[in-house]
């Protein structure tokens, strides 16, 4: 009698792959349609002209600039004024330190923000005649000389006083891009920075309630309360997170996130840090899969050989 | 002809496969069962040895258990400072000396209590007693009070931690 | 009390007290298989295998799991992910293991309904088969429940709502329940209680069931051939093991089993460390939101055929179809009418029945993912229409089938 396993066993890989190929890549294709990025090469914005000096750009940002008048530069020496929800009372967010805007974010994106904050951050949509509301950003009008070589300036020396590429930290990175709206909970990071250890109830519960009104000028400034990002490496995905950061608009149109402008380098660092968060055990399970896998085999090897001595005198 | 012999090796050498994977799943089940992380981290409390008054028993906790506090008078010191088995049992920070010492009695467990009068330990459940070094004074607890693990850090006290001072009582067999 | 000789061994003790090698003897070396078997027969062997794997990974998650609903989500995604040794070993394995023994439990079935293994003496295997996948399914939707995501909520909601009975409008029934008017801390306590107690212990009784049924009519063979047991066995014990039409369970047709569960391990971990999406979809990693429905909700792949049955109807005409596609299965060894134990193939049209059924529940399965819009929802229709078309088709083809 023919042997027809082979036979057989095709028959069942082919309906079981089909039955995959359908309910998995084909339905999701259908469910969720394909966005494709562009490499976070901000095509919309114009190209840099100017080369900045950060001497003439640190004049200009202490002064006609008027940044540090709601901004603070830890690295310049600057600490913020105010409590981070007492700041987000005022501006509905605490505005972000400058310390290391110059390496986080792309240098086209701060050029264009400096000068239209509602334009770079693409949140022109919530700030139309008729809503009533200005961004809480106020453009930068110029010093009375040539705005543009101002503009580079400024950036020049934001550039001079960050953080190297290679000291950039994947913590670092999302706690300054997105950390002011966004709670991190399973990497203990709240919307204030990260919760510290209380000996006593009541300072916990302290800290708590300066999250909680935090939060509450946040939720009136954005219309709902950013999420916590804990695990949305896995209910988003990776694509879909590049993408979304790279431009919140081709994902969810109409959305309040501001496109918060980071370089192709620092995207790839705050994505990194949600796996940290959400997917913390890869590395370990992609070390542990190689042996098991290897082991498994070695296992089913084992099984063949004595299945065939077995049936050596069955057949 | 025969296979029989070589049958038997194929079906051992299976087995003994399909052992080692069974090694492989309860090493990584019994990791499973340890304590967690966050559980270990917080096994270390940190005193603020400046806040206690003398004669004053204060009750604080570290790994969920009691621990007792108590700043010695320079009466009680003036007692035993001859008595070096007494002295050893103590912690000096500064100028002062501090008994701490799990509040757990050794014979079964209980929270004796402390009469800051007498100046005694007396642990209601079977009757044992202790002095303010913690040593035992009446039966039927079978050692002192425990000492836990601590170091010293300026005017802190780390407990958890082992530092020179309580490697050197555990040698000197003050506690365990 | 019995007479007790001095035990000349270990084995002498146990065997007189135990009857150990009478028990060796029925339950493996003498109990007999035929040989004339092709790997779908180890189908049985892999859902041991696969349902053990998942009691064990079970044991470890539930040291750790809170069933609360402020704490459930954070116990598995948190703890069990991150801060437990393994914890996410576990996790992997258990959600993978509760998605591919769907996977296998339909192969099993497909194969005894090819080969005619529910007919003539083996309705009883049939059925305690058909009530295991009951269990089953109850097991996987109470233990989906479980992390308490997102899709964990609103799959709760759409399956309880269900029991309204549409135009009846059993409200009362939907809270009892649910033990509260929606999916909250009542209703995840006690379908943990059902998918860590309960059930497990119905399976449990189930196998055995299942295994007890197998013994008289003995397995099955792929020419469907009454074999003569005893005579077969005679041969086999004579010497003539070339010769003979049966085997050994043990070790003869269990090391062809372990093969077989070899093989499938390397697929099964191959899933589990690399390719683990589809059985721990995306939805289910948001924290359950009472006031907030995901775009899309869908059940576990292996209830999609069953959903697309329910979706394309008004809502009571759906009911009724629903309720029908559950219980039809179990009825098979009452509606097929033909006197042959064949494979398939030799039984004319009731092969195009087969081939028929089970594209149809891959279609029923693929339009049950997806959303029920334009030309998808126009195939799940007829698709719907033609799984009740073929169980009705079936008496009638069966009556007319040739004996072979």
């Amino acid at each position: 009698m023919k042997n027809k396993e082979p036979l057989i066993l095709a028959v069942v890989v082919f309906f079981t792959l089909l039955t995959y190929y359908l309910v998995e890549p084909f339905a999701h294709s259908q469910m969720h349609k394909h966005v494709e990025g562009e490499g976070f090469t901000y095509s919309d914005l114009p190209e840099l002209t100017k080369t900045g000096d950060a001497t003439r750009g640190q004049e200009l940002v202490m002064g006609a600039g008027a940044c540090v008048g709601c901004h603070s530069i830890e690295a310049a020496g600057m600490p913020a004024s105010m409590e981070p929800q007492m700041a987000a009372a005022s501006y509905g967010v605490k505005p972000p330190d400058l310390s290391n805007a110059g390496v986080i974010y792309d240098e086209k994106f701060l050029t264009d923000l400096i000068k239209n904050p509602a334009h770079a951050l693409k949140v022109e949509h919530k700030y139309t005649k008729d809503s009533g509301k200005m961004h809480p950003m106020v453009p930068f009008y110029g010093a009375g000389g040539d705005i543009d070589q101002e503009v580079a300036d400024m950036v020049a020396y934001l550039k001079s006083i960050a953080v190297s590429q290679e000291e950039l930290t994947p913590k670092m990175a999302f706690e300054t891009a997105c950390g002011r709206c966004h709670a991190m909970s399973y990497e203990n990071w709240t919307q204030i920075g990260e919760k510290p250890r209380f000996k006593h109830e009541k300072d916990s519960l302290g800290f708590d309630i300066k999250v909680l009104e935090y939060q509450d000028s946040l939720k009136a400034y954005m219309g709902k309360l950013p999420p916590d990002l804990s695990m949305y490496i896995r209910s988003r995905g990776e694509h879909f997170l590049e993408t979304f950061i790279e431009n919140p608009q081709s994902h969810l149109k109409g959305t309040a996130m501001p496109r918060v402008g980071v370089s192709a380098e620092s995207a790839e660092k705050v994505i990194e840090h949600m796996k940290d968060s959400g997917d913390t055990k890869r590395h370990e399970r992609e070390a542990i899969g190689k042996n098991v896998m290897i082991y498994i085999v070695i296992f089913a090897i084992f099984a063949i050989l004595w299945k065939k001595q077995v049936w050596r005198d069955l057949h | 002809m025969k296979n029989s012999s070589r049958r038997g090796f194929m079906g051992k050498a299976f087995g003994a496969v399909a052992g080692i994977g069974a090694i492989g799943s309860l090493v990584a089940m019994k990791k499973s069962w340890d304590p967690l992380p966050s559980v270990k981290a917080a096994g270390f409390t940190t005193l603020d040895m400046s806040i206690y008054n003398e004669n004053e028993l204060i009750t604080e906790k570290w790994r969920g258990k009691p621990i007792f506090v108590l700043k010695l008078t320079s009466d009680m010191l003036s007692k035993i400072k001859d008595k070096k088995n007494d002295m050893d049992r103590l912690i000096k920070i500064g100028d002062s000396y501090f008994m701490v010492t799990l509040g757990l009695c050794t014979h079964l467990g209980c929270i004796p209590g402390y009469n800051s009068a007498d100046q005694t330990f007396l642990c209601a459940c079977h009757g044992g007693m202790y002095d303010v070094t913690g040593d035992v004074t009446k039966a039927p607890p079978p050692r002192g009070l425990d000492i836990p693990p601590f170091k010293i850090d300026g005017n802190k006290l780390v407990l958890g931690e082992s530092g020179p001072e309580f490697t050197a009582m555990k040698e000197n067999g003050v506690t365990l | 009390m019995a007479h007790f000789e001095k035990a000349t061994s270990i084995h002498d003790w146990f065997n007189q007290r135990l009857a150990v090698d009478a028990v060796n003897r029925v339950m493996m070396t003498e109990y007999w298989i035929p040989k004339n078997i092709n790997f779908l027969w180890a189908m049985g062997m892999v859902l041991v295998i696969t349902f053990a794997l998942l009691l064990v990974s079970g044991i470890f998650l539930l040291m750790y799991y809170q069933p609360n609903v402020d704490t459930a989500f954070y116990s598995v995604n948190y703890t069990i992910m991150r801060e437990v040794d393994f914890g996410w070993l576990w996790r992997h394995v258990h959600g993978v293991a509760a998605s591919v023994v769907f996977l296998i439990i339909y192969i099993h079935m497909f194969t005894g309904i090819y080969y005619g293994s529910y007919k003539k003496g083996r309705e009883m295997i049939w059925i305690s088969g058909m009530l295991l996948f009951v269990a089953f399914s109850a097991e996987a939707f109470s233990g989906y429940m479980l992390p308490w995501g997102q899709m964990s909520y609103w799959a709760g909601m759409v399956i309880t709502n269900l029991f309204a009975g549409g135009s009846l409008h059993a409200d009362g029934l939907v809270e009892w329940i649910r033990g509260d008017y929606v999916p909250a801390q009542a209703f995840l306590t006690r379908f943990f209680m059902l998918h860590v107690l309960l059930i497990p212990i119905a399976i449990m009784g189930l196998i055995g069931l299942h295994f007890a049924t197998l013994r008289i009519p003995h397995v099955n063979n792929q020419d469907g051939e009454e074999l003569d047991f005893d005579a077969e066995a005679k041969k086999y014990l004579d010497g003539d093991k070339a010769g003979s039409k049966v085997m050994r369970f043990a070790n003869d047709f269990m090391s062809k089993d372990m093969m077989v569960v070899g093989i499938y391990l390397i697929f099964f971990f191959y899933l589990v460390f690399y390719h683990y999406g589809f059985a721990m979809d995306a939805v289910n990693f948001d924290p359950a939101d009472g006031l907030k429905t995901p775009a899309h909700i869908y059940p576990e792949w292996y209830f999609l055929w069953s959903y697309e049955i329910l979706r394309p109807f008004s809502t009571d005409i759906g009911l009724m179809a629903f309720a029908f596609a559950q219980v039809i299965f179990v009825l098979l060894p009452f509606l097929d009418r033909s006197p042959n134990t064949v494979a398939a193939n030799r039984r004319g049209l009731f092969a195009v029945w087969f081939w028929a059924m089970l594209a149809n529940m891959i279609v029923l399965t693929a339009m049950g993912k997806l959303p029920p819009e334009g030309i998808f929802s126009t195939i799940g229709l007829v698709s719907a229409l033609t799984f009740i078309g073929l169980w009705i088709a079936l008496p009638f083809i069966t009556t007319m089938e040739k004996k072979v």
